[in-house]
């Protein structure tokens, strides 16, 4: 994505309540039909983002522009984007398609070519026959849906949604995120998504931002966060991570090992160790990309260790191995149908086993 | 009875207290309609008399139609601009981030409990001083001080109690302030409008502190009762009056809790 073809620039926004900073020079570059999420614990500004791109927080420095228009001085009655708010906020005292039509006041449609598109919408958002019910009478799931046929109505640039599913159950909210993801794929429009759901923004996104703390960790297709964070902090949001203090030794120009603590000294491609000899670093390995087995498998790449917990999870099992000059234990995610992982779920807990892993599933990240 | 949860069984004691309660509190009142059919110029017992004389007597009183229209008159005016004020108050005060806003509706809520006789004499002594004389105007806005708080009371819930995102949400769909007023706001908080309305003239109708000070030559229906007390043979007729306007209290009061209670109901 370069900055010219951007549909979406966020160009180092920030965002003050009193001496209260929420967002921090943030820089985001969104392309045209992307489905493009904010992720990050409560607090950590994503809403306020969202917000601003609505135009219901003003930005203290910085500018937002959509379709290369300066936003600033657009109020949110004319700005080209629309909101799915996570309470819905549907009209209680009008019928559901009152709701849906509540756009089109200045479009002067005739009354038939409106009744046509809300028809149109129910038929999308898989609630056809619903119009004439009121608002009020509908569960969650289908307010919901409500939410997102009012605002696609308007044929916005940009759809905007704050934690659309958070308050559906974990079924619904499964079914709802895939429904959500092929109506995106349908009409073609630039989603913007806010979710505190790792899961659920890996599931939906074509690209990720994670946030903390007002700022951008890391901007990433969820392939990308997931097996190359650039930081810790990343690592360790986007699904489970062990991490290993480690220490780089470079042998020269020509090749690098690392050092890590439990995992012995093993060689790494000088391609990928950017720092300089003896420089403390982190090495990161996922609990799925570790082998379980009873014998010593035949690879440089492994260690010894004991199982101290054990937990079934149906399609896999997961582990926390003991290993000797390593604190903390490693988790180690296996699936059920690997010899490895059967053998060691049936001798239990204090099975002697032994960790295998291949060097390219290792992540090197800055610091100690 | 065992199959009665704790809080749900019958209560002996505290029924009978309450119906206590209500006897004390209307007996009294109840004495006025009934001394109103009575067939005798002096309120007494025995009761002399069924008769329906005294509210035939009134209908043909010219003054008593004056100063009903009078008490209409600044009862409208006081609920219309109360209500719209208490709609502006309470929309602030739910709206914006307001520094010292506790303290604000403290102080606008402070007439229930300030005796009317104080603002009376107050507002009295502000228009002899500026030479503005006495009139229905003066009494509306004395009444407006009394029912101000009433009105605010009465609004402030409803806008407490919906979600500000539907303002939000109607904004974002393309709708500026003032339509987003006429389409979203003013209808989920009509009942409270309307309870508003009906609250604040019904105060107002009722009123008497106020309007003993502020009146000038034309009498509101309270004032005009107070007058009339002053002449014995009139008083059966006053009771038909005070009866009247009892009932009519009574009634207006009920429609304002009815929609009041109606339009919390309808937000779940």
């Amino acid at each position: 994505m370069t900055h010219a073809d951007a549909f979406i620039l966020i160009d180092r926004v920030s965002k003050f309540f009193g001496a209260f900073q929420a967002v921090d020079e943030i820089s985001i570059d969104i392309g045209k039909g992307e489905f493009f999420s904010l992720l990050g614990a409560s607090g950590c500004g994503k809403t306020t983002l969202l917000r601003m791109l609505a135009g219901f927080e003003s930005t203290t420095k910085g500018e937002i522009y959509i379709d290369g228009q300066p936003m600033s001085d657009v109020p949110p009655h004319r700005r080209p984007v629309n909101m799915v708010f996570q309470s819905y906020a549907i009209f209680p005292h009008l019928s559901v398609a009152d709701n849906i039509a509540y756009g089109l006041r200045k479009k002067k449609l005739p009354r038939a070519k409106r009744r046509e598109m809300v028809d149109e919408m129910l038929e999308l958002i898989k609630l056809p026959g619903y119009g004439d019910r009121k608002a009020t009478q509908l569960s969650g799931g289908q307010r919901q849906r409500i939410a997102l046929a009012r605002a696609l109505i308007l044929r916005p640039k940009v759809l905007l949604l704050d934690e659309p599913l958070g308050a559906l159950d974990k079924q619904l909210r499964e079914q709802m995120q895939l429904e959500l993801r092929a109506l995106q794929r349908q009409v073609g429009i630039t989603f913007v998504f806010v979710t505190h759901d790792q899961e659920e923004a890996l599931t939906l996104s074509d690209r990720i931002a994670v946030m903390a703390g007002g700022k951008v960790l890391q901007v990433d297709t969820p392939e990308g966060l997931y097996e190359s964070p650039k930081t810790r902090a990343v690592a360790s949001f986007i699904g489970n991570m062990n991490f290993f203090p480690a220490t780089v030794r470079r042998n020269g120009a020509a090749s690098a090992a690392i050092e890590a603590e439990g995992l012995g000294t093993f060689p790494m491609p000088i391609e990928n160790i950017t720092q300089p000899d003896g420089a403390p670093v982190q090495v990161a390995l996922r609990p799925e990309k570790f082998s379980l087995t009873p014998e010593k498998p035949d690879t440089a790449h492994a260690v010894a260790g004991k199982v101290c917990e054990a937990a079934y999870l149906g399609e896999r099992s997961h582990f926390h191995v003991a290993i000797e000059g390593k604190e903390t234990p490693i988790a180690v995610s296996t699936p059920n149908q690997s010899r490895g992982g059967r053998e060691a779920r049936e001798q239990g807990i204090g099975a002697q086993v032994w960790l295998s892993w291949s060097p390219e599933s290792i992540v090197i990240l800055q610091g100690d | 009875m065992s199959d009665l949860s704790y809080i749900k069984r019958p209560n002996r004691p505290l029924q009978i207290y309450a119906i206590l309660f209500l006897v004390v509190l209307y007996l009294p009142v109840l004495f006025i309609p009934l001394f109103s059919f009575n067939d005798s110029v002096y309120v007494k017992f025995p009761l002399t008399g069924l008769t329906t004389k005294w509210y035939v007597e009134l209908w043909s009183r010219e003054p008593v139609w004056n100063a009903l229209w009078n008490s209409v008159k600044v009862g409208a005016a006081v609920a219309v601009i109360s209500t719209i004020l208490g709609v502006i108050a309470a929309r602030a005060i739910t709206r914006y981030r307001l520094p010292g806003k506790n303290v604000l509706v403290t102080f606008i809520m402070m007439p229930l409990v300030i005796p009317g006789i104080i603002f009376g004499v107050a507002l009295l002594i502000l228009m002899s001083r500026l030479g503005v004389p006495l009139s229905l105007f003066t009494v509306t806005l004395g009444h407006l001080i009394v029912c101000l708080p009433f009105a605010v009371a009465t609004l402030l819930p409803r806008f407490e109690g919906f979600d500000k995102s539907m303002e939000e949400a109607s904004a974002d769909l393309g709708e500026n302030g003032w339509w987003t007023f006429w389409r979203v706001t003013m209808p989920m908080v009509f009942p409270g409008i309307v309870a508003s309305l009906l609250l604040s003239f019904t105060i107002s109708f009722d009123e008497f502190i106020m309007a003993f000070f502020l009146t000038g030559t034309d009498p509101t229906l309270p004032m005009y009762i107070w007058g009339q007390l002053r002449f014995p043979q009139e008083f059966p007729s006053i009771l038909a009056l005070s009866a009247l306007i009892l009932f009519v209290s009574f009634f207006v009061v009920f429609v304002a809790q009815y929609f009041g209670r109606r339009g919390l109901e309808s937000d779940q």
